[in-house]
């Protein structure tokens, strides 16, 4: 008993941060009979406020760069979405040209994305050459997003009123040369994914979210339009161009004509967003090219926009389609330099919760693939609490991962 | 069976590297008798990737032009700016930085601009290559 409590303990203190296998500080237990998930658990909130009580102490355009550093892979959305809502607050106008270029940044952080969660999921199955393949693609368009922004992930293009940058006549051939790249690619990737035998043994039939579980868990993203639930911010309520732009959600059906809700709905629904994505941008370089260039920003003058910010009052949220799935940040001024409040809610907040679901029934070497299928903002695998006879065990992440490319090698046999 | 991936293995195989060897093809034992070999010109050096355009690299200071107005210091998201009140100039520390060029932004006289280096890698964070005054 006594044991029991101090290793319970070790959990739920935030050694994270300290440990070098644990990234973020987030805690699972699994209870387990045999190879059998009976149950799980989570534990979450260990480093979410820090962020916001810096953000209290700083101006709307110094809280830009922070919400950057909170994800390194939506590093787009979460400045985007802060933007939003101080611009709702203000009642400041976005120049049409600002609209478009916002969507152009937000469809290339997606398909970054998403292509290097494929990798990571190929990872965490064992099939590393197919890591590496789609990481080579994901240089591609991480080149572009340097080309356009000058930095090749904290972007720095985020500006309340508009973008800091704009997307030249020059600059197009590149876009476009890159963007006939990602097709070719496309087609490459959708035969690896969709037809190699490895990846059908391990994802087919394997950490099943139904549609009822979905929609009752709140899930977000990809991992509900897998289980097909048509959600999406992007059409439901509109912000940016996406209102003008043509595009519909993202379900399995779709390919295949059927929903499963397995890791495999979810491959597909990432690959036909990557798709998607670069159908969107080539709109939008359509659009682009008929709008003057220049007007990129509400108002060029900073100075002036602070001054203007610091008189505000009210509240107001500001809601985005991240590539994990809805990103909400809430911010209240009071007429003040810095915000008398600021909360986000990260997608992957959403999407642990329907991981109880996903992982009943599965086996132990499941857990990083079911896990990764959510493209969850953390390492969430690092340790997993095992009860067996009562007595609790912890495994690591390098042992689960282990696991994982066991059971790949078990059926490939 | 069928493994997709066998025909794209293969033909990866006879492509050259991706990698760009910098600054050398193997790591040299001692760093800075290597530097000092290239400096006489005893080794030669494989040249980084270039920068793109536009790239924000450490920050160049035009301080006769600065009238020391302090917006920088208000935008500055990681507070890397210290205000020297007896010149009424500024100091940039570059380990604070974050590159995000928006004091380049708001500056109403157009003194800070930022280059291309950024091999800035040092012990010390306070040594003096990381401070621009």
């Amino acid at each position: 008993m006594k044991a029991e409590t101090i290793e319970k303990t070790t959990y739920t203190i935030p050694v994270g941060p300290i440990h070098p296998a644990l990234k973020e500080p987030v805690m699972f237990e699994f209870e387990i009979d045999g190879e059998r998930i009976v149950d799980a658990d989570v534990y979450l909130g260990h480093v979410h406020r820090t962020v916001e009580w810096t953000g209290m102490r700083r101006n709307p355009i110094q809280i830009l760069y922070l919400a950057e550093r909170i994800c390194g892979i939506c590093s787009y959305c979460h400045p985007m979405s802060f933007a939003l809502a101080v611009e709702r607050i203000a009642g400041i106008e976005i120049p049409e040209r600002a609209d478009y270029l916002r969507v152009v940044h937000a469809e290339l952080e997606r398909i970054c994305s998403h292509v290097l969660w494929a990798g990571v999921a190929a990872h965490e199955i064992g099939f590393d050459t197919v890591l590496f393949l789609s990481w080579q693609i994901r240089e591609k368009a991480l080149d572009l997003t340097e080309y356009l922004t000058g930095n090749r992930v904290t972007k720095g293009i985020s500006m309340i009123g508009g973008v800091r940058r704009d997307i030249t006549k020059r600059m197009y051939p590149k876009v476009n040369e890159t963007m006939e790249f990602f097709k070719e690619s496309f087609e490459k990737m959708r035969k690896i994914f969709l037809e190699d035998k490895t990846f059908k043994l391990r994802s087919q039939q394997c950490g099943v979210l139904t549609k009822k579980e979905a929609l009752d868990l709140c899930a977000v993203g990809p991992t509900t339009r897998a289980s097909g639930v048509k959600k999406d911010v992007r059409l439901d309520q509109p912000y940016f161009a996406f209102g003008e732009l043509d595009f519909d959600y993202v379900t399995p059906d779709v390919l295949t004509g059927e929903v499963n809700g397995d890791v495999y709905d979810r491959i597909i629904v990432r690959l036909l967003e990557v798709k998607q994505s670069v159908e969107l941008i080539e709109q939008c370089m359509d659009r682009l090219s008929g709008i003057p260039e220049g007007e990129i920003v509400a108002e060029p003058k900073i100075a002036k926009l602070l001054n203007q910010l610091k008189k505000i009052e009210g509240e107001n949220i500001g809601r985005m389609e991240a590539p994990r799935g809805e990103v909400i940040h809430y911010v209240k001024m009071t007429g003040q330099e810095h915000p008398y409040s600021w909360k986000v809610r990260a997608p992957t907040y959403n999407n642990i919760l329907p991981w109880i679901p996903m992982l009943k029934g599965e086996q132990i070497a499941d857990i990083p693939i079911v896990a990764a299928s959510t493209d969850p903002c953390m390492s969430c695998t690092n340790r997993v609490g095992i009860v067996k006879q009562g007595k609790r065990t912890e495994l690591t992440k390098e042992r689960l991962h282990q696991l994982s490319v066991e059971k790949t090698r078990r059926l490939m046999q | 069976m069928k493994f997709i991936m066998l025909p794209k293995v293969f033909s990866q195989l006879f492509k050259k590297p991706f990698t760009n060897k910098f600054p050398a093809k193997y790591t040299p034992s001692s760093v800075t008798n290597y530097l000092a070999d290239v400096a006489s010109g005893k080794a030669s050096m494989t040249p980084p990737i270039e920068t793109p355009e536009g790239f924000r690299g450490k920050i160049v200071y035009d301080k006769e032009k600065c009238i020391g107005c302090k917006l920088c210091l208000k935008v500055c998201p990681s507070e890397a700016i210290e205000f020297k009140p007896d010149e009424k100039k500024v100091k940039f520390y570059m380990a604070r930085c974050t590159f995000c060029s928006q004091c380049n932004d708001i500056c109403p006289v157009g003194c800070i601009s930022m280059s291309d280096e950024f091999l800035m890698a040092d012990a010390d964070k306070y040594a003096k290559e990381l401070i621009v005054e």
